[in-house]
């Protein structure tokens, strides 16, 4: 079966001061395409290490990644970049959208740095993204003018709009109300019967139950890895389209 | 080029979300390259006036004063040195090939009276070829011949200060005057010359026969000065060693022996003028060229602030794939664009300053375009100089911090 990520005896530690910090001690971790896996923990249980290195925004100490079947390893920062640009798409829990940008320049904003040029016409690109979160009618909005959970969707759909392999989101809902929390794991959801791998870093269990699968971290290693049983459908929780209603003044 | 254009738009958009922050950045360099092109302006056109009044003198002029030279530091007294007279002039006509025209300078000044009225100035002896010397014409009557010259005649050329004070509107030409009681007839009005350099009235002149003045109003045999034309510009210093040889012959002096007479060309004068004119526009544009590099510094400041308030922007870029280089550029074009339309502006800035200061102060200023372009060029190198500190601060930022970065 072929994997996409792939990971073997990963170890980072940190080095503060004198102090070493083993964030993740030895930990294996294999995903094949189109999962769901909640990665769940306490705080320091080095989820947001893992995902960070999943992501190629930080590398590990030793260990050995594949993504998509290709190694990353002693790559230079601008292949890191590229990965991030093509392969990864991150949407993070404080949103981190450009301000005094619209919802469709911030969703433009990967394809910007793509320098192979695999989409040829961004604003479309970014249109088609906004329409799979269902917010392409609030394009020209700027963050300021959307509510907490447009703001998530705005990000989600800038990280689908490179069409990465894996879409990493960290706390995603971590600044959000439990219902529209529910909206957005509809949307990721969603996303995933479409095919897109979902990576989904939570400490809430109510959450990690919209995901097939939840990997448990304790102090740096893989203390569980389970299938989800009885998982929650979003979408037969709450109606997306009430949502209109609560816009952000 | 697609990559160019994107990062010229993000440059732009940086720049149009604080206004106000770009445009008081800005205007360090705008001032810093309107006062570049000011000052060199008003250097370089105080220059050129002074430079248009020495060669309104008249044409490759060349001057011989008497010498006030000493022997063996003793002064050889009032009466010995000046040893000019009208037969060095003549000397002069027979001799000199160079030499286009001569004309000998007697000068005198005293009361005139005409028309009821009564005036004082100069009265200047001099010969026909004079008008020629010194770039100068009739504009109404006519000038005086050498006929009258040999003849001492007692006929005056009038300049307009004098026509003005004498006669007023009316025409002088054919009227009577009294210079110190002796009558003269008023053949001429000299045209208006203006001021000198030194900012004396060149029209408050009567011209008379350099013969009628020196043996009819002055007395002795001394004249005041030689004026000559060289035959070209460029013969303008073989002419004046060959003046000064004959007039060496003709007043025997041996060699060795210092001049009993001063040589002055025009040539001379005129660069001595305009180089010290030339070190105060340097001057000028090195005090400016300060005020630019200060705007810089300006510029540099914003940007490093700007670094530390859009880390958090910056690891978004980063994050979604940005390379570093890309964050560089778009932080340097920043500064570039800040920094080139700032001297954009200023050029704009010292053209409507130029314009005023010409038409309602009448300080002369020139705007040249080669010290604009040199101020435009600068300005934009002090853009990509004070903003690639801030610019690779800001590429060098680690995603994952910048992201945390509150």
């Amino acid at each position: 079966m072929k994997l996409i990520i792939d990971i073997k005896n990963i170890i980072k530690t940190y080095h503060v001061g004198e102090i070493d910090v083993h964030a993740l001690r030895d930990v294996d971790l294999k995903v094949e395409p189109g999962e769901f896996v909640a990665i769940m923990g306490a705080s320091g249980s080095g989820k947001s290490t893992l995902m960070n290195l999943i992501g190629c925004l930080d590398q590990p100490t030793s260990g050995e990644y594949i993504l998509d079947g290709k190694p990353i390893k002693a790559l230079s920062k601008n292949d890191y970049a590229n990965i991030r640009n093509q392969k990864i798409g991150f949407v993070f829990q404080g949103f981190n959208l450009l301000p005094r940008t619209s919802a469709l320049e911030n969703v433009e904003l990967p394809l910007l740095y793509d320098r192979k040029r695999r989409i040829a016409d961004p604003k479309k690109a970014a249109m088609e993204a906004l329409e799979r979160v269902g917010l392409v009618d609030r394009m020209d909005h700027e963050p300021n003018q959307l509510s907490g959970g447009q703001k998530q969707r705005v990000a989600i759909a800038r990280a689908l709009v490179n069409k990465p392999s894996i879409l990493l989101a960290d706390e995603p809902t971590g600044n959000l109300d439990s219902r529209t929390s529910v909206e957005v794991m509809a949307v990721f959801q969603d996303l995933n019967n479409q095919g897109i791998t979902v990576l989904l870093v939570t400490h809430e269990h109510d959450l990690s139950k919209y995901a097939k699968r939840i990997i448990e971290l304790e102090d740096g290693r893989v203390r569980k890895d389970s299938l989800v049983h009885g998982r929650l459908i979003a979408s037969a929780i709450t109606h997306p389209k009430e949502e209109k209603i609560d816009v952000a003044a | 080029m697609w990559q160019l254009k994107n990062l010229m738009k993000l440059a732009f958009k940086g720049i149009m979300k604080n206004q106000m922050r770009s445009l008081l950045t800005s205007l360090g360099i705008i001032i810093g390259v309107s006062a570049v092109i000011v000052m060199v302006g008003v250097g370089s056109g105080s220059q050129k006036s002074i430079e248009m009044q020495i060669n309104a003198l008249g044409t490759n002029m060349i001057m011989v004063m008497p010498g006030t030279s000493q022997m063996g530091g003793v002064s050889r007294g009032a009466g010995s040195y000046n040893t000019m007279t009208m037969d060095d002039v003549d000397a002069l006509r027979e001799r000199a090939t160079l030499l286009s025209h001569a004309s000998a300078v007697v000068i005198a000044a005293g009361q005139i009276i005409g028309n009821g009225n009564n005036w004082n100035t100069t009265i200047q002896g001099v010969d026909p070829e004079y008008l020629s010397i010194r770039d100068w014409d009739i504009v109404s009557g006519e000038f005086f011949t050498d006929r009258e010259v040999h003849s001492r005649k007692k006929v005056a050329v009038l300049g307009k200060t004098v026509v003005g004070e004498l006669f007023g509107n009316l025409d002088p030409v054919g009227e009577k005057i009294q210079i110190r009681n002796t009558p003269f007839t008023v053949i001429g009005v000299l045209k208006e010359k203006g001021q000198d350099a030194r900012g004396s009235d060149q029209d408050d002149v009567i011209l008379a026969p350099s013969t009628t003045v020196l043996y009819r109003l002055k007395g002795g045999n001394n004249i005041n000065m030689i004026q000559a034309s060289a035959v070209s510009r460029e013969q303008i210093d073989v002419a004046q060693d060959e003046l000064s040889a004959i007039l060496r012959e003709v007043h025997d002096i041996n060699p060795g022996e210092e001049d009993d007479f001063q040589v002055r060309n025009q040539v001379e004068i005129t660069e001595m003028v305009s180089s010290t004119s030339r070190i105060m526009t340097l001057l000028l544009g090195a005090v400016a060229a300060v005020s630019l590099v200060v705007g810089g510094i300006g510029i540099m400041n914003i940007m490093l602030v700007s670094v530390t308030e859009r880390t958090r922007e910056i690891g978004i870029r980063l994050s979604v794939g940005a390379r570093g280089n890309d964050i560089l550029s778009q932080f340097l074009l920043e500064s570039m664009v800040l920094s080139l339309s700032g001297g954009i502006v200023g050029i704009l800035l010292a053209s409507a300053v130029a314009l005023v200061l010409n038409s309602w102060t009448g300080i002369p200023t020139v705007i040249e375009p080669g010290i604009v372009l040199l101020s435009f060029t600068f300005a934009g190198f002090v853009g990509i100089f004070f903003g690639f500190y801030p610019a690779r601060k800001a590429a060098a930022l680690n995603p994952i911090d910048a992201l945390r970065y509150e």
